[in-house]
């Protein structure tokens, strides 16, 4: 059974997530970048297929950037390991892998059994999202 | 009105399992305070000065006599016999225990209703025109725009931890009944060259900083409405301030930034955003507007009306209002009697609206944000015989937008946040100027009251505006001249040094004394104050 | 003197420390001095209390009278609604709490 924060089929990326700063500026091979709340997430557009992991810090699970900055990868195009790190939380999860993390590297422990209750408990949604979820509307029409 | 399909209610059962849940889990320790806190509030769960309160949801106002009967049971079962109707036409419970909270939300999704994102850093409920489907002047109903965004902003993945809490309202006439200048995002429905579509004003708000909302889009069509949406939350929720929650709503960012900015990162967002194809078919517009159809008319039903009892004749006059529809008026319900709490009803009289409703008003009601009741579509020769029954259940003030109609949020006798209590001054004020004939004198007087600078009373778009403060451990109070929450929307002035309980009484009769002396045919008080100004009053008040 | 408040977590009943556990009534409640917080901290974490909080208040002949209007009026109840508070058939109350 693997690991019930990683959502992925691939095996975990090995490198470690530079900064945003550090990669746009060095021009770096890295593969993995970091983004905090205040970064520009579009920033990476231009290297999206150079990359294999970015990982979007919540230093508060309050600060709902990171949320945007996910879907605006997916949006984007970005296929590789979209991670949400930091004061994650169980109950914010399940939007978080709405829109488009797929894996979670918490500070604090969460409880498997709660997060499979949680990520399995709504069928439906209404709006589209960085999922694969088909939204209300589109099954009301079509 | 919207009707729950499998899809809505699935939604709606689900979250109430959540909420369970969540519940449980804080009981039992496995989450902390600080973590469920957020969680309960987006269900509308406050911890209030003498327990929790509940926030249920009337999405725009609009319910029908099972859920108001339903409300009532709530009241009654749950809570200590009454609820308070709120200035975003929801409903409050102040005595509510976490530990029986799932079972209300079960109770309440069983008449497809919730407490879903009524509080917390997410959208909250959509408000609209009290008198939508009833109105002649609107070009469409509002509620079917109000319902797709509704929908569209329920568990929205990507906005549920924004910087602040974030408002709509939605309009579809000229006249503004739902202050939609001071929300977050107001829209007005117009028509354009026989296209439906709305403008969209983004940036007011009330509150410590109240502004006007600046007009943002001057057209969008239904058919990009949900990426417009999308993309004027993205912004705010990429740029919206962090660092100060009271300097967090969309109104600050917009200010910092300027409108022109604000547009011009909006349309690059929407440019990306329509892309994706978020945007739901006309056929879901189609389906949500077919049950917002008029109800089935009379048109043989009379016109006229029999004023022959001259209290029912006064009721009419304050009360009543046109109806799109011949035959037909609409009925205000007056949760203002003099020296009663402004906004609540005890069960029993939320259960005689709730008939009243059925019986005389193809079974449907509006809450107002000046925190009274609708029934919008009663027949003319039905009229008596309502006002009779809300005689007798004390729901027959006839005060209608008058002195006394007050809006007044709950205060410090509720609210952990107030600063000082509204509703004693609501009282006193009300019980000054108790007689009818000096109140139909004054005419038409919004007064508003707000215990602290949240302003959920909405002082600042009040022609006389009250904001309670706490000067050094005694309750003191502001007196504003000049607001409006309508389409001549303005922010009231401040009049100078604040007053005791007792002294703004007295400071706003030498206001309403001076506006008598003073005021020119036809003129409301308003009007009298736009044209003397601020200094004319002034010396009025404070000699 | 230095009152411990907060709330009771299933119920979200007002709870004040009486010195040996947790009482509905402000006239129980037992000054603290400066031992508040930690009390407040072994208190939420055993969830036998929820947001405490320390207050001042004076020593009166009926008890404690917290110093701030807000946390009398927590104290006792709405003052708009004497039926609903903790002291509905004491006409001098409210009168007490303003």
């Amino acid at each position: 059974m693997g690991d019930p924060l990683r959502f992925r089929d691939d095996a975990a990326h090995a490198e470690p997530a530079v900064t945003l700063d550090a990669f746009v500026a060095n021009q770096s091979n890295a593969t993995a970048v970091r983004l905090e709340p205040g970064d520009d997430a579009r920033a990476l557009i231009p290297a999206l297929d150079r990359l294999g992991l970015v990982e979007i810090a919540f230093p508060s699970f309050r600060d709902g950037r990171g949320y945007s900055a996910a879907r605006i990868l997916r949006e984007a195009g970005y296929a590789g390991e979209l991670r949400a790190a930091g004061d994650v939380l169980v109950d914010q999860m399940p939007f978080m892998r709405r829109c488009g993390f797929d894996s979670f590297a918490p500070d604090a422990p969460v409880d498997a059994e709660t997060l499979k209750r949680s990520l399995d408990r709504y069928d439906y949604h209404y709006q589209s999202a960085a999922d694969a979820a088909v939204p209300v509307w589109k099954l009301r029409h079509g | 009105m919207y009707k729950y399909d499998q899809y809505d209610q699935a939604i709606v059962d689900a979250r109430v399992d959540e909420f369970r849940d969540q519940v449980q889990r804080r009981l039992a320790g496995e989450i902390t305070e600080d973590q469920f806190k957020p969680l309960r509030l987006m269900n509308g769960l406050y911890l209030q000065l003498h327990a929790y309160m509940l926030r249920v949801a009337i999405p725009y106002g609009t319910l029908d006599g099972r859920q108001m009967r339903m409300l009532g049971h709530i009241a009654r079962k749950y809570d200590r016999g009454y609820g308070h109707f709120t200035t975003r036409q929801n409903l409050q419970y102040n005595w509510i225990k976490l530990n029986e909270t799932p079972d209300i939300l079960a109770d309440l999704a069983t008449v497809e209703m919730h407490a879903i994102q009524t509080s917390g850093n997410c959208i909250r409920n959509i408000s609209s025109d009290q008198f939508a489907g009833a109105a002649a002047d609107e070009v469409a109903d509002p509620r079917p725009w109000a319902e797709l965004i509704r929908q569209w902003s329920t568990f929205h993945p990507e906005f549920s931890y924004l910087p602040r809490k974030f408002k709509f309202a939605v309009i579809a006439s000229d006249e503004d009944r739902a202050a939609m200048r001071l929300h977050d995002i107001g829209i007005q429905l117009i028509e354009r060259d026989g296209v439906l579509g709305a403008k969209v004003f983004v940036g007011g708000g009330m509150g410590r900083t109240p502004m006007i909302g600046p007009e943002i889009k001057d057209f969008v069509t239904a058919d990009d409405l949900m990426s417009y949406l999308e993309a004027c939350l993205r912004v705010y929720n990429r740029y919206g301030r962090r660092d100060n929650m009271y300097k967090a709503r969309i109104k600050i960012l917009v200010h910092e930034i300027g409108a022109d900015e604000y547009r011009r990162q909006v349309e690059e967002e929407f440019a990306q955003v329509k892309l994706l194809g978020i945007d739901p078919p006309a056929a879901e517009l189609a389906r949500i507007t077919a049950m917002f159809a008029d109800p089935a008319y009379d048109t043989a039903t009379a016109d006229a009306v029999d004023r022959a009892n001259a209290n029912f004749g006064v009721w009419l006059d304050q009360n009543v209002k046109e109806h799109k529809q011949p035959g037909y008026a609409i009925v205000n319900i007056s949760l203002k009697p003099v020296g009663g709490i402004p906004g609540d009803a005890s069960a029993d009289q939320i259960d005689v609206m709730a008939d009243l409703a059925t019986q005389y008003s193809f079974d449907e009601l509006r809450v107002t944000h000046a925190q009274n009741i609708v029934l919008p579509h009663v027949r003319k020769a039905d009229l008596y015989a309502v006002w009779q029954k809300l005689v007798d259940a004390e729901l027959a003030s006839a005060n209608l937008d008058l002195i006394s109609d007050i809006i007044a949020c709950p205060g410090l006798d509720y609210c952990s946040l107030a600063n000082a209590r509204s509703i004693p001054v609501a009282q006193k004020i009300a019980t000054r100027f108790a007689s009818p004939e000096r109140q139909r004198d004054l005419g038409e007087l919004k007064l508003k009251i707000s215990g602290c600078i949240n302003a959920c009373g909405h002082h600042h778009a009040g022609h006389i505006g009250i904001l309670g403060v706490d000067k050094k451990g005694v309750e003191n109070y502001q007196l504003l001249l000049g607001g409006s929450g309508a389409e001549d929307v303005s922010l009231g002035k401040i009049t100078g040094p604040g007053f005791s309980e007792d002294g703004v009484v007295d400071a706003i009769e030498r206001v309403t004394d001076k506006y008598v002396a003073v005021r020119e045919e036809g003129e409301r008080f308003l009007d009298t104050y736009r044209r003397v100004g601020m200094e004319a009053f002034k010396e009025a008040i404070y000699g | 003197m230095k009152l411990l408040t907060g709330n009771d977590l299933p119920t979200g009943d007002v709870l004040w420390w009486t010195g040996a556990g947790w009482s509905r009534h402000v006239a129980e409640a037992a000054d603290v001095g400066d031992d508040g917080a930690p009390i407040a901290a072994a208190e939420e974490a055993a969830r036998r209390v929820n947001g405490a909080y320390v207050i001042d208040a004076t020593g009166t002949a009926n008890g404690p009278r917290p110093a701030h209007i807000k946390d009398r009026v927590r104290a006792l109840g709405p003052t708009v609604r004497p039926d609903l508070t903790l002291k509905p058939d004491d006409a001098s109350a409210i009168a007490q709490v303003i």
